[in-house]
């Protein structure tokens, strides 16, 4: 790994950097103010790793609430995860004993960085790729750590921070589509997400959005897909293959 | 609670998330290289959850109040003209979180 790869990732990452420390202080004070020492709050950040569960979790660890529920919960909130490897599939296979790290930290956040990001010829996406993903789990280590052991003496006023979270998938949905060659994904996305917000509510719509857009989507493409794209893709992608 | 339990209840999401994570790896693409179909959705669904990402983010516009959506909606507003006219990230986000931090601190 050359200090430029290393460099070229930090730089990506700052926009993370920003709202993961914050968050992760936040989820440190939370988690102090319910009485629980820094070492397990920086124990769930490291291996739960999954902002907005994190928060739900501590209420349930000072009730002692059942396993079940807590798994059940898990699931609830985190299973939107399931599609986020679905672009990265041979990608993050192909990064040998690095691989099953880059599975476990896929969360909205490397995610979209993982999606975003461009790599310079001269660097090693790979190196690239596994750097923003550590670097993302550091910061918001690194925040749970500092909220954690600082409590409450903390004399800003966050409020409001958590903002650069939808700033930054904001942005992202302006590059890509503004990169994009077909806008259709986008809308289907924009669509199925609206649509479920409205009947089902806050809480629930992610999940039915998901599927319902990756189907029409699978749909989509089926209908569009000829044989001189797939030919002409397999041919990029084995010239692409060809310079690793 | 002991330490042993509580430790439960940190291992278990824990493990559910790495499940959750793991599924398509598991399921696609094991054997041999994936299909030209799942390779063609993959690249076509980060548009799509990039979508439903900002939407979830502003979620609460449905249960909010009209002052906490002025707020939310002006404040994605403004990150998105600066992102559309400066095409700097940094710049977007910084200008975007700082509006809304001090909108939630006067009219919060």
């Amino acid at each position: 790994m050359r200090k430029r790869e290393v460099k070229y990732a930090f730089v990506k990452t700052i926009p993370i950097l920003f709202s993961y420390i914050f968050l992760g202080m936040a989820f440190g004070i939370v988690m102090y103010q319910a009485g629980f020492s820094f070492g397990w709050a920086v124990l769930t950040s490291i291996i739960v790793y999954s902002g907005a569960f994190q928060f739900v979790l501590v209420p349930f660890l000072a009730a002692g609430t059942s396993l079940i529920t807590v798994a059940l919960t898990a699931v609830a909130m985190n299973s939107r995860h399931i599609f986020y490897g679905l672009s990265f599939v041979e990608e993050f296979r192909s990064m040998g004993k690095r691989f099953p790290y880059m599975v476990f930290s896929l969360t909205d956040e490397s995610f979209a960085l993982n999606c975003s990001t461009e790599f310079p010829e001269d660097m090693d996406r790979k190196n690239i790729r596994f750097c923003m993903s550590l670097f993302c789990h550091i910061y918001w280590v690194c925040g749970t750590l500092f909220g954690s052991v600082m409590g409450q003496v903390i004399p800003f006023d966050f409020e409001g921070i958590d903002f650069c979270m939808t700033a930054l998938f904001v942005t992202i949905f302006i590059d890509q589509w503004r990169t994009a060659s077909s806008h259709v994904p986008a809308v289907i996305g924009l669509g199925t997400s609206v649509l479920f917000l409205i009947l089902l509510g806050a809480d629930n719509f992610i999940l039915p959005a998901l599927v319902l857009a990756t189907a029409i989507l699978i749909f989509y493409g089926k209908q569009t897909i000829n044989k001189e794209e797939v030919l002409q893709d397999t041919a990029d992608r084995n010239e692409r293959n060809g310079h690793e | 609670m002991n330490n042993y339990e509580i430790l439960l209840m940190i291992l278990v999401p824990a493990l559910v998330n790495i499940c959750l994570r793991a599924v398509p790896f598991v399921f696609l693409g094991r054997k041999k290289e994936v299909g030209a179909g799942i390779r063609n959705v993959g690249d076509m669904l980060p548009a799509a959850i990039m979508a439903t990402l900002v939407i979830y983010c502003i979620r609460s516009i449905t249960v909010s109040g009209m002052t906490d959506n002025i707020m939310t909606l002006t404040s994605v507003a403004v990150t998105s003209l600066l992102h559309i006219w400066k095409k700097n990230t940094i710049i977007s986000i910084s200008g975007g979180t700082i509006l809304y931090m001090v909108l939630v601190h006067i009219f919060g």
